[in-house]
């Protein structure tokens, strides 16, 4: 019996590829199709270093053209009009206009547009990290009738198009008086805060983190006779915190990013965010009175580059967020 | 301790639980007859005195949190507020909206219920009988081609570009997180404000047409189809790094076992690619299916973008709306309309998400 089980387990033995010489008189070569192992080898080897060089080309042109977009709205953003205009593009501007950075403050009130970005996404994140944290709470630790019925009606609603609810949060937005004639900013804050508040698959996202968190540290806390609401926030809280600050970041590109409901419930645009601003800005020469492109990408480059070192910042952050809960804002 | 042990054996409700430290230091429990069964190694107890005919089992965590039933209410009332005033009642609202005829949004006033918000958006019949000259044209004539168009061309090439960048990102050693992260910088743009730089690359005077030695119109003035060249590159380019970062997640976990076995047989690229990869990769395949999907049907910024309107010149013609922009165009002056085509979506959405799980099914390996 061992004796059986001693051969099953003992290492087996392999040729390697190169010729074997077993005495003076017999030497074994392995070849294949008439070639050599050394020639197979050597075929493989250039075979691979062929693919590998195929790859990185393939994804270098690839690359390129993803980063394109980006370098094209720079360098014409450094532009005169008429080069931009002009029937030979340039790749590299001939006079770099810097100045275009000063004009673009003349058309497009960067300032108050950022401003109204800022107030929007912090408020409307706080609110969502505080009933995301609380709901993921409920649904990941306390026990309560219903608790699965709730939990499944949440996330069929995660199945449901957005703009199902625009039209009528519009409506309800507007029976709260936050918009129509004589809005104030105030109202419109609210109008752009309030449906944002929570986030379904952010409480669904944080609940998943939350189960992880082991029974035991829960039962140590209650024989240290702590409450359900400190365990919350001094220990599931910070062991959540990747979590936490994805969410964040999230939503406030999500912010940074949204177009559609800030123009349907503002009346004025000093009360927009910054992608509304971008949109309905005349980018136009003042003194001339025609379009001017390198103004216009000045302003793109002014929206574009908050969010780009946001990435440089927080990468990891936003990569693991984005690829667990797979949408924006 | 005999009665609790004769107990069991006549097969009375009892509650069993195993000793265990967990059970023994809660606090605020309740109090029971309870003892130790020597023969069975558990803590034997009899259920709460007041209903002692039912069986209760107690277990440490459930013991505490049972009784909390306000508790957990307490904790989700914020965002129960909130999911039933912006979400739940805002679905059953649109759709009853879409079955009203002349609804006011600014009073909540309806002249009675119809069908004919359907029939009016696709154009077979006028807004009301008594004004038979106000016909719809535009959701048939240009949103719903425009939105097919998107979804068919879009949805296929991103998807199927995306798997093949993953696949070489996954096989390459050197840079392969730094070209990873340059993939997925179109996701972390400011949606309108990329559209505008394509707008400027494709325009009249721009680099497509110098570098190509044409003098199309591609913006500007241009046909709804050629439009749409732009139009989809430009939603290819923002949709794939999503998609190379869930494809790439997905690829990491695929046991190397498979390439060597398929090495040993010398299969080729091409057939591990299809026999090996895509079967392993089909529930991320799937999942990227279905949300881009439906993200295609509600393609809305790209088109602000890029063409700053509905159209290609201007308010005119809207000959670049999708179903989307109809909505919002709409939500204003004909609410009823805009509700209608909102709820022509999401059946559009349901019935497209249904035939993929039902497809799914045989070709999905989870």
């Amino acid at each position: 019996m061992s004796e059986i089980a001693k051969t099953a387990v003992a290492p087996k033995k392999y040729i390697d590829f190169k010729d074997v010489v077993v005495n003076d008189n017999i030497v074994i070569s392995l070849e294949e199709a008439g070639q050599t192992t050394d020639a197979i080898k050597k075929a493989e080897k250039v075979s691979k270093i062929i693919t590998t060089t195929l790859t990185y080309i393939f994804i270098l042109a690839l690359v390129a053209l993803v980063i394109f977009p980006f370098y094209w709205m720079i360098i014409t953003s450094l532009k005169q009009n008429t080069e931009i205009q002009a029937s030979t593009q340039t790749f590299f501007p001939t006079i770099v206009m810097w100045s275009n950075y000063v004009h673009v403050f003349q058309v497009f009130d960067f300032g108050r547009y950022m401003w109204n970005t800022i107030v929007v996404a912090f408020f409307s994140t706080l609110g969502t990290l505080i009933t995301t944290i609380f709901a993921a709470f409920a649904f990941a630790r306390l026990k309560f009738k219903g608790r699965e019925g709730v939990f499944m009606i949440f996330l069929t609603t995660m199945m449901i198009p957005g703009e199902m609810m625009v039209i009528s949060n519009f409506i309800t937005v507007a029976s709260f008086r936050w918009i129509g004639e004589g809005q104030t900013l105030l109202q419109a804050y609210l109008a752009m805060v309030v449906p944002f508040l929570t986030s379904v698959f952010y409480i669904y996202l944080l609940r998943q983190n939350f189960k992880q968190i082991p029974n035991e540290l829960y039962l140590a806390a209650k024989v240290d006779g702590k409450s359900d609401w400190s365990f919350l926030w001094r220990v599931m809280v910070p062991l959540a915190a990747p979590t936490l600050i994805s969410i964040t970041i999230l939503k406030f590109m999500g912010t940074w990013n949204s177009y559609v409901w800030p123009n349907l419930v503002t009346n004025s645009p000093d009360y927009r965010l910054i992608s509304n601003g971008l949109r309905g800005s005349a980018f136009v020469d003042v003194d001339s009175g025609q379009t001017e492109y390198g103004y216009q990408m000045a302003a793109t480059v002014l929206v574009t580059v908050p969010l780009f070192l946001l990435f440089i910042f927080f990468r990891k952050y936003i990569m693991r967020g984005v690829g667990r809960a797979g949408i924006k804002g | 301790m005999e009665e609790i042990s004769s107990s069991i054996k006549k097969g009375k409700p009892v509650a069993v639980e195993e000793l265990s430290a967990s059970s023994m230091f809660l606090d605020e429990r309740p109090v029971y007859d309870e003892g130790y069964d020597q023969e069975s190694k558990t803590v034997v107890r009899l259920v709460s005195p007041k209903a002692s005919n039912k069986p209760y089992r107690v277990r440490g965590i459930d013991d505490v949190a049972a009784r909390n039933n306000w508790k957990g209410w307490l904790y989700l009332a914020p965002v129960i507020i909130l999911v039933a005033v912006f979400l739940i009642y805002p679905l059953v609202n649109t759709i009853f909206i879409a079955f009203t005829a002349n609804y006011q949004y600014a009073t909540g006033t309806f002249d009675g219920l119809t069908l004919r918000n359907f029939g009016y958006i696709l154009g077979l019949v006028s807004k009301s009988a008594d004004n038979p000259g106000a016909m719809e044209v535009y959701f048939v004539r240009y949103a719903i081609p425009n939105t097919f168009i998107i979804v068919i061309v879009t949805v296929p090439i991103s998807t199927f570009l995306a798997l093949i960048i993953s696949v070489a990102l996954n096989s390459i050693k050197w840079f392969q997180k730094t070209l990873q992260t340059l993939f997925f910088l179109p996701y972390v743009t400011n949606a309108i404000a990329v559209g505008m730089v394509f707008s400027v690359i494709f325009d009249d005077k721009g680099i497509i047409n110098y570098i190509f030695g044409l003098n199309m119109n591609w913006i500007q003035n241009a046909t709804q189809y050629v439009a749409m060249i732009p139009l989809c590159i430009y939603i290819v380019w923002s949709s794939i790094p999503f998609k190379i970062l869930i494809f790439l997640s997905g690829l990491q976990g695929i046991d190397k076992q498979y390439y060597q076995a398929a090495q040993i047989d010398s299969c080729s690229k091409a057939k591990v690619l299809w026999k090996i990869t895509v079967p392993l990769l089909s529930p991320q395949i799937l999942y990227i299916l279905i949300t881009s999907f439906m993200g295609a049907f509600k393609e809305y910024t790209a088109v602000v973008g890029l063409f700053n309107g509905p159209g290609t010149s201007g308010k005119g013609d809207p000959n670049m709306e999708t179903i989307v922009y109809y909505i919002y165009e709409n939500l204003n002056s004909n609410t009823s309309a805009a509700a209608a085509a909102a709820v022509f979506l999401f059946v559009i959405i349901l019935v497209f998400t249904a035939l993929q799980f039902w497809a799914s099914k045989k070709r999905v390996h989870y």
